[in-house]
């Protein structure tokens, strides 16, 4: 239960360490990080179609 | 007089032709000393670059090799060759990251993209890793019971051997021995030139591009296999880490590509050797795997099919002792536990337990009985397509932030060639994974 609690703080100082990300977030990497959003949702959408139709 | 005169003519003659070749073995020996100055300074700096590059041939890529020269003979070999500019720019610019930021690259996308992306890239190299690892694991064992050796004494003595490796508490060490395994590696080529090859088939048919019964799904499907082997998810997390962990600085970039173009050239030839190999003696049968390979080889050239086997184990092993690495040296950077070679078991305990717990765990799955390994290597390809991808493109993004990478930073020229290769790699490995979650797809 204590190993539980200590690895959900670590999580916790992570997440805050790296809350926002230090690159300058121009166009390009705007654009690219916006890219590759939609082309992972179709990768999880894909998988789970074939998860299902597989079930 | 004239006596005098002539002596004297002599005399500077003489003396003239001694300055001249004194400057010559001068000039000589200055010229070697400052090549062995450099040859001793790359061998120094030489290991990250050369051991991912040829662990880059792990058990799934001689499978690969050997099916590809199996079904089309010597008619692919221009298309490995170039393969070795593809492996070169992309692990590049992992070397000029790490010599620069002196962080792995899980920590350089946690710090530059934030914790979304850095938790995203983590969990997914975590379980690419991990199902890689197995089928690391499923070539070795399968090598090894070639000899009789069943699988279970595989997978100890295998554990047993790396964590030996491991444990020494030195990167140097660890790095040497890694090396040696790499040498063991070209067992191909002496196999190649055992099965007594037409060079000019190899030459005539091989290095001219061609396209081998024309456009088809299965064509398609191996040459994405080729480049699917040649550049992996965990390339990029290892080599970079590997260079922080050496401790290679700014000044040693050069070197440090060097050392990577040299590991791609050999990757690539160890490939056209395994297609040889295969090419000459099992041209037009069905290989499934390198271990059937093997086994079919024994059949014809008993140490062919021997040096096979033990290639097939030796890549299995190089593969499992990078991949395993890269997991634990991206866990070490996020979660801020030491991770480095260099410390020993009670400096930094997380490091080597989860280096173990991701070896140990890979390394039961072989051992049961009914484990869906066909469908275990079909989810190596279909995640690795969805860390691939990202990995690349924060790559591209990190080596243009000009506020960290400096000089470093990508240039004009670099980007193109860059982003040229890793949308390709991106369109051709996406169309693997989606071909091996829809087989009938593009039929």
């Amino acid at each position: 239960m204590r190993m539980l609690k200590q690895f959900r703080s670590k999580i916790r100082e992570i997440n805050q360490r790296y809350g926002k990300p230090k690159i300058e977030m121009s166009k390009g990497v705007k654009f690219s990080l916006a890219v590759l959003r939609i082309y992972l949702f179709v990768l999880v959408l894909l998988m789970i179609y074939k998860f299902i139709t597989v079930l | 007089m004239p006596v005098f005169s002539v002596s004297i003519y002599q005399c500077r003659a003489s003396s003239t032709y001694n300055s001249t070749d004194m400057d010559f073995f001068s000039l000589l020996y200055y010229r070697f000393k400052k090549v062995w100055k450099a040859i001793r300074l790359y061998l120094v700096i030489a290991g990250p670059g050369l051991v991912v590059m040829i662990a880059d041939n792990d058990a799934g890529g001689i499978t690969t090799y050997a099916a590809t020269g199996a079904k089309y003979g010597y008619h692919l070999i221009w298309f490995l060759l170039l393969l070795i500019p593809v492996a070169y720019y992309v692990q590049e610019m992992t070397v000029r990251l790490g010599a620069v930021t002196k962080r792995g690259h899980a920590e350089a996308i946690f710090e530059s993209f934030g914790a979304f992306w850095g938790w995203f890239s983590l969990i997914d190299l975590m379980f690419v890793d991990w199902l890689t690892l197995v089928t690391e694991f499923v070539g070795m064992t399968a090598a090894l019971s070639i000899f009789g050796v069943p699988a279970w004494i595989t997978v100890v003595l295998v554990v047993l051997l790396m964590s030996i490796i491991i444990l020494n508490g030195r990167y140097w060490t660890w790095e040497k021995i890694a090396l040696g395994f790499c040498l063991l590696n070209l067992i191909y080529i002496p196999a190649a030139f055992m099965v007594n090859p037409s060079v000019s088939s190899i030459l005539g048919q091989g290095l001219i591009p061609n396209l081998p019964g024309g456009f088809n799904n299965e064509l398609f499907f191996l040459l994405m296999a080729n480049i699917g082997t040649t550049i992996a998810p965990w390339m990029l997390f290892f080599q970079q880490s590997s260079v922080v962990d050496k401790g290679l600085q700014e000044k040693d970039i050069n070197m440090g590509k060097l050392d990577t173009l040299i590991g791609s050239i050999i990757t690539v030839v160890v490939a056209i050797f395994i297609v040889i190999v295969t090419g000459t003696l099992l041209n037009g049968a069905p290989i499934d795997d390198a271990a059937t390979a093997a086994r079919m080889l024994m059949k014809t050239n008993h140490y062919v099919g021997a040096f096979m086997a033990i290639g097939l184990f030796d890549a299995g092993l190089l593969g499992a002792i990078c991949i395993s690495l890269a997991s634990s040296w991206a866990f070490g950077e996020i979660f801020g536990w030491a991770h480095s070679l260099n410390t020993k078991v009670k400096e930094a305990p997380w490091f080597y337990i989860s280096f173990f717990l991701t070896l140990a765990t890979a390394g039961i799955v072989p051992l049961i009985p009914g484990a869906p390994l066909v469908l275990i290597t079909l989810f190596v390809q279909v995640v690795a397509v969805t860390l691939l991808p990202a990995a690349l493109v924060f790559l591209i993004l990190l080596l243009n932030d000009k506020k960290t990478m400096g000089e470093y930073a990508n240039t004009p020229l670099q980007n193109t060639v860059s982003v040229i290769i890793v949308v390709l790699i991106i369109v051709l490995s996406t169309l693997y994974g989606v071909s091996a979650l829809f087989p009938n797809l593009f039929q």
